[in-house]
């Protein structure tokens, strides 16, 4: 069987990363420049890496999909950041950061690795602020910071509500300083495809030239995937089109463990869909849930009679209106944690309650706030939501309850990796959203751009160190090995394959049915007969889509349907171990609830006697089962418990 | 190109204050003394050549800069552009084309003729004077000559208009107090200058 | 709704382009304006065409990378808004929709209504940054900065580096871009110690990448998704004049 070497440090919990730091092997300043890196993304965690390295003196080629590395999807988050300054003093401390970060997780992250983000979470903030980001300040010039869910202490720094956007800036502006230096050679839109493999270790990428569609060789010493995550697997999600989760899935192919995939988080408060010819969901600040109240109608008929557009929301008394998480948790109401607000809300829409024109919507209502507040501090605190919201659904929010639905929004799984980052790949590393390790079963708000720019600036660029010191008789190698030659032809072929079958459907038409089996059945709320169904239906999705996809166009050309249909490729067979594994974690954790796991009340029930693992599955080829190791997870510094909300 | 035209635009209010002589003075003489002044004194004679100096500066920088504009976009678009503008600053090229034209012909109409002849001259207490006064009002009986006079005020108070608040943004003066300030006087300088010069031939039509 | 759409159509960037017309019918008011590509996209697919070709990506109007010139306009008839939001009640049934790609010497036509807007990277490289490396950084409170001044730098580092400012303007110039990073560095205390090379470099890589110059004519604020001011430009000119007189 195979083992997993997790290489946690010795030593008791807050003395590990600096144990590590001080005896890790290092590699001087001689070394460093015969040393070549490849960063696969360049989003926090991918441009932060990049920067760092190349400003310690490590070659480092660095390639994005998007026209530019300052597009990564990083640039779409709102909220914020967490770290654990304390400086609104309010008793906030790494242990508590850490301590909520595990809980927020439900108990099924490694403590180590989420004790090493808490404590280099301060040095992101000095670090982002000496680069320029704008952060929001106090009038008297010191650092603001905004409360989030999940804590009791106000530790979130932000930047408007585009504070990914900023982070993401000062990331790529660091790594523009390098291109110029000369230290990083930039690629943009070309398409990882594939791992070149020499002698068991990552040792270059096969890519694919987006405008030329030339397919090319990048040989490295080490490789880096900082690819972010694969909600788009759904088709409808917050991800922005492009992401993909092929070079993570081409590495698993290739070797590398695949951590917990079945944990995705889906987001409460997103614009519901619309239509079939939707292609994305947009996001709305959970902040909104402060003030606006969630409710449904009390009568199956007055919801019908609204999605019939028979009645308005306005016309139904108090009395008519079901506030649903009012009424099932009178402690915390609409405030709720993330997965808990959703699944609620699926559940009064699937009983027929929903609202909007499919009916698989539900209110957020700020008629109260408005009375309470006035309509002008409602205006000052969400006013940016508002207007946001109006362009895309043409209502006005001050007039009429909002309209909201969850959506997929992060993957809390992704690639295996050891403390290093080290995926089980010797010279693979994994970082930010593509790796699975620090969120659990589900993140936090304002954790994300925590824990990519922790992997990229403070992490990633001192552990590839203690596997490049062992590198540093390797020459430069050209691209010309037999490896290359294999991986090549595997992915031309792919690419050939892909464009000649010919049939009759598009690639998004088979997307959206991938995604419609996704959600129905591998969604919020799973349970057995469903998620083998799932995994039948993705087979014989996966079968009709080698014989009856239509690929235009040719392979020496911009062809966006092509990049596509290989995304596509990938994404069906991900669904299918993502429904593995949701169909073998028999219990109910942060984002993944099984409803045959349910207490009484109808809440999630952990299981932490079976099931305190990360599940880490193995590619054993295509006709055979992945085999599933288990990373048994230790708590020693906490205990665990329930969660529990009422 | 910012600097010469704030010197081309204190040079403007002069060359009114010294024309609208014309039609507040009764006695055609204090005008024509002003205009002998103004063509020999020694000081006047240095100005006159940082003048051209500046038209010159003005014109060639315009030249460079409106080329490069045009190469930054070799392919034009299809549809013209329907963005919210400044209305005038899209037209700054054309307008100072027509405004150059004028420029040459009065240069001709009454410039060099005091400089090579050709202008009638008066001779007041022993010293010779060109009459421009009356020149002027010669020409401004004309109806044709004052519509000419009145359409070419008019495009340059559109050049005016976008290049007087313009040149204080290119020279990086721009402030939340000032800038509203200098908007107003934009537009004010633009219709004094444009109402002053255009006063001339209309009081004289209509004398 | 049913729109007829004039689209440019061009293969690779040494071809030449041309308009072709396509109309489409049954398309929702409540759809994006890309949205409605993408039904066109599939349309064309299925009739064996090769589909229009555009660059997009996040589709919330942050990215930066969705842009195209409609109907006279960078990003359409709408205002604060990138192509990706636009939706389809802004326009009209019966309408004629005309698409073209941003238009400039800087930005050269990849395919169809994808441009290569790499010039803008070239830039920021040039040093669009405070040069500090990872590791180096005193406590984040021990830099106040005025909040007027970070809100100001705020402000101008909304850019999402679309182009659009480049598009609508008349010279195809790159100065409210340019700008904005300029003043967004500018206005931080951090970001003064480099300020007086940075508006240098910056200014001089821009005109070296062949767009064209500032003419204060304000299409570029007008057209811009995120708001950012013509200020900006002003606070450029007077970073650039300081540093070359003082």
């Amino acid at each position: 069987m195979t083992k997993l070497e997790s290489k946690i440090p010795d030593g008791p919990l807050e003395k590990k990363w600096s144990n590590y730091k001080a005896t890790q092997k290092l590699v001087n300043p001689a070394n460093k420049r015969k040393l070549d890196v490849i960063m696969v993304g360049t989003g926090l965690a991918g441009a932060a890496a990049a920067a760092s390295l190349a400003e310690m003196g490590f070659k480092v080629k660095s390639f994005c999909y998007q026209d530019s590395p300052r597009r990564a999807h990083s640039i779409a988050a709102q909220g914020g950041i967490n770290a654990a300054k304390n400086y609104p003093n309010d008793g906030d401390s790494i242990y508590r950061l850490f301590f909520d970060t595990i809980k927020g997780g439900d108990y099924r992250s490694r403590e180590a690795n989420v004790y090493r983000l808490a404590e280099v979470s301060n040095n992101i903030i000095d670090h982002c602020v000496a680069q320029g980001i704008p952060f929001a300040r106090e009038y008297g010039g010191t650092l603001a910071n905004r409360s989030f869910g999940g804590a009791l202490v106000s530790r979130t720094f932000y930047a408007k509500g585009q504070t990914g956007q900023q982070l993401l800036l000062g990331a790529c502006q660091a790594q523009s300083r390098q291109i110029k230096q000369g230290n990083i050679e930039m690629y943009p839109r070309m398409e990882m495809l594939n791992l070149v493999m020499i002698d068991g270790r990552a040792r270059g990428i096969i890519a694919r030239d987006v405008i030329t569609g030339k397919i090319e060789r990048y040989s490295a010493h080490a490789v880096v995937l900082a690819t972010g995550g694969y909600g788009n697997v759904y088709f409808l999600s917050t991800m922005a089109m492009g992401a993909n989760v092929t070079a993570a899935w081409q590495s698993y192919k290739k070797g590398a463990a695949f951590g917990n995939p079945g944990f995705v988080q889906i987001h409460p408060t997103c614009i519901p869909v619309h239509g079939d010819y939707q292609s994305k969901l947009t996001l709305m600040s959970e902040s909104l849930r402060n003030d606006g109240r969630i409710w449904v109608p009390k009568n199956k008929e007055d919801a019908e009679k609204i999605r019939k557009g028979e009645i308005r929301p306005g016309d139904l008394s108090e009395e008519e209106r079901d506030y649903y998480l009012e009424r099932r948790y009178p402690a915390f109401g609409n405030l709720v944690p993330r997965d808990v607000a959703s699944r609620a809300a699926k559940e009064r829409c699937d009983a027929g309650y929903g609202v909007g024109n499919t009916g698989l919507a539900v209110y957020l209502d700020f008629e109260d706030s408005i009375k309470r507040l006035g309509k002008d501090a409602i205006e000052a605190k969400y006013g940016n939501l508002f207007q946001m919201y109006e362009k895309i659904t043409d209502d006005n929010p001050y007039e009429t309850p909002m309209m909201i639905y969850p959506a997929i929004h992060y993957a809390m799984g992704g690639l295996w990796v050891d403390y290093e980052l080290q995926t089980t790949i010797p010279g693979l590393f994994a970082a930010g959203e593509a790796n699975f390790s620090d969120h659990g079963a589900n993140r936090l708000g304002a954790s994300a751009l925590m824990q990519g720019l922790a992997d990229g600036y403070f992490v990633l660029p001192y552990t590839i160190q203690n596997y490049l010191a062992d590198e540093i008789n390797t020459p430069r190698f050209a691209t010309d090995a037999e490896e290359f030659d294999a991986a090549e032809k595997e992915t031309s072929e792919k690419l050939h394959q892909l464009l000649n079958i010919n049939g009759s459907k598009t690639v998004d038409s088979f997307h959206k049915q991938l995604g419609r089996i996704m959600w129905e059945h591998v969604g919020m709320a799973r349970n057995q007969d469903g998620l083998k169904k799932a995994i039948e239906l993705i087979r014989v999705l996966r079968e009709e889509f080698y014989k009856d996809l239509r690929v235009p166009g040719n392979l020496n050309d911009l062809n966006p349907e092509l990049q596509k249909a290989f995304r596509l490729a990938d994404f069906l067979e991900l669904g299918e171990l993502m429904a593995m594994d949701a169909l073998n974690r028999e219990e109910s954790c942060g984002g993944h609830f099984r409803e045959e796991y349910q207490t009484n009340e109808g809440e999630a029930l952990r299981n932490d006697i079976d099931f305190a693992y990360v599940s880490t599955w193995f590619y054993k080829g295509d006709e055979k089962a992945p085999e599933m190791v288990k990373e048994i997870l230790n708590f020693e510094a906490i205990e665990l418990k329930q969660r529990n909300y009422k | 190109m910012s600097l010469a035209g704030l010197f081309l635009i204190t040079f403007l209010l002069v060359h009114l204050g010294l024309n609208l002589l014309v039609i507040t003075n009764n006695d055609p003489m204090v005008f024509n003394k002003a205009a002998h002044f103004m063509s020999t004194n020694k000081l006047i004679k240095v100005f006159e050549i940082i003048l051209f100096g500046g038209f010159l500066l003005h014109i060639i920088y315009a030249l460079i800069l409106q080329a490069q504009n045009w190469l930054a976009r070799p392919k034009r678009y299809h549809k013209t552009n329907k963005s919210e503008t400044s209305p005038f600053s899209k037209w700054m090229i054309h307008t100072a084309v027509i405004v150059l034209t004028f420029i040459v012909m009065h240069l001709f109409d009454f410039y060099f003729k005091s400089k090579f002849g050709g202008a009638p001259e008066i001779l007041v207490g022993g010293e010779h004077y060109h009459d421009f006064a009356s020149m002027v009002v010669t020409k401004f009986r004309l109806p044709e000559f004052v519509i000419l006079y009145l359409a070419a005020f008019i495009f340059l108070g559109f050049h005016l208009i976008h290049g007087f608040q313009s040149a204080f943004k290119t020279l990086g003066l721009n402030n939340k107090t000032y800038t509203p300030v200098i908007q107003a006087l934009s537009i004010i300088y633009t219709i004094f200058v444009v109402g002053g010069f255009s006063a001339i031939p209309l009081v004289i039509y209509f004398q | 709704m049913k729109l007829i759409l004039k689209i440019w159509r061009q293969n690779s960037a040494s071809e030449r382009g041309r308009f072709v017309d396509y109309s489409l019918s049954d398309i929702s008011p409540e759809s994006s304006f890309l949205e409605m590509l993408d039904i066109l996209n599939e349309k064309l697919i299925m009739e064996g065409e090769e589909p229009v070709v555009f660059d997009h990506d996040c589709r919330e109007g942050i990215c930066g990378t969705c842009g195209m010139y409609i109907n006279g306009r960078p990003h359409g008839p709408d205002e604060l808004i990138t192509a990706c939001q636009l939706h389809m009640r802004k326009f009209s049934d019966g309408d004629t929709i005309v698409i073209e790609p941003w238009r400039a010497r800087a930005f050269p036509v990849i395919k169809d209504l994808t441009v290569d807007r790499s010039a803008l990277d070239r830039i920021i490289e040039d040093g669009g940054y405070i040069s500090v490396n990872t590791g180096n950084a005193p406590d984040a409170n021990s830099i106040p900065v005025n909040k007027e001044h970070a809100d100001l730098a705020m402000d101008a580092a909304v850019c999402i580096g679309c182009g659009a400012c480049v598009a609508a303007c008349k010279n195809a110039s790159a100065m409210l871009f340019v700008s904005a990073k300029v003043s967004h560095l500018a206005l931080l205390p951090q970001g003064r110690i480099e300020a007086r090379e940075r508006v240098h470099k910056l200014v001089a890589r821009m005109d070296a990448l062949g767009f064209g110059n500032c003419t204060n004519t304000g299409a570029c604020e007008a057209e811009c998704p995120k708001g950012i001011k013509l200020t900006n430009i002003a606070r450029l000119n007077r970073e650039y004049y300081r540093s070359r007189i003082f």
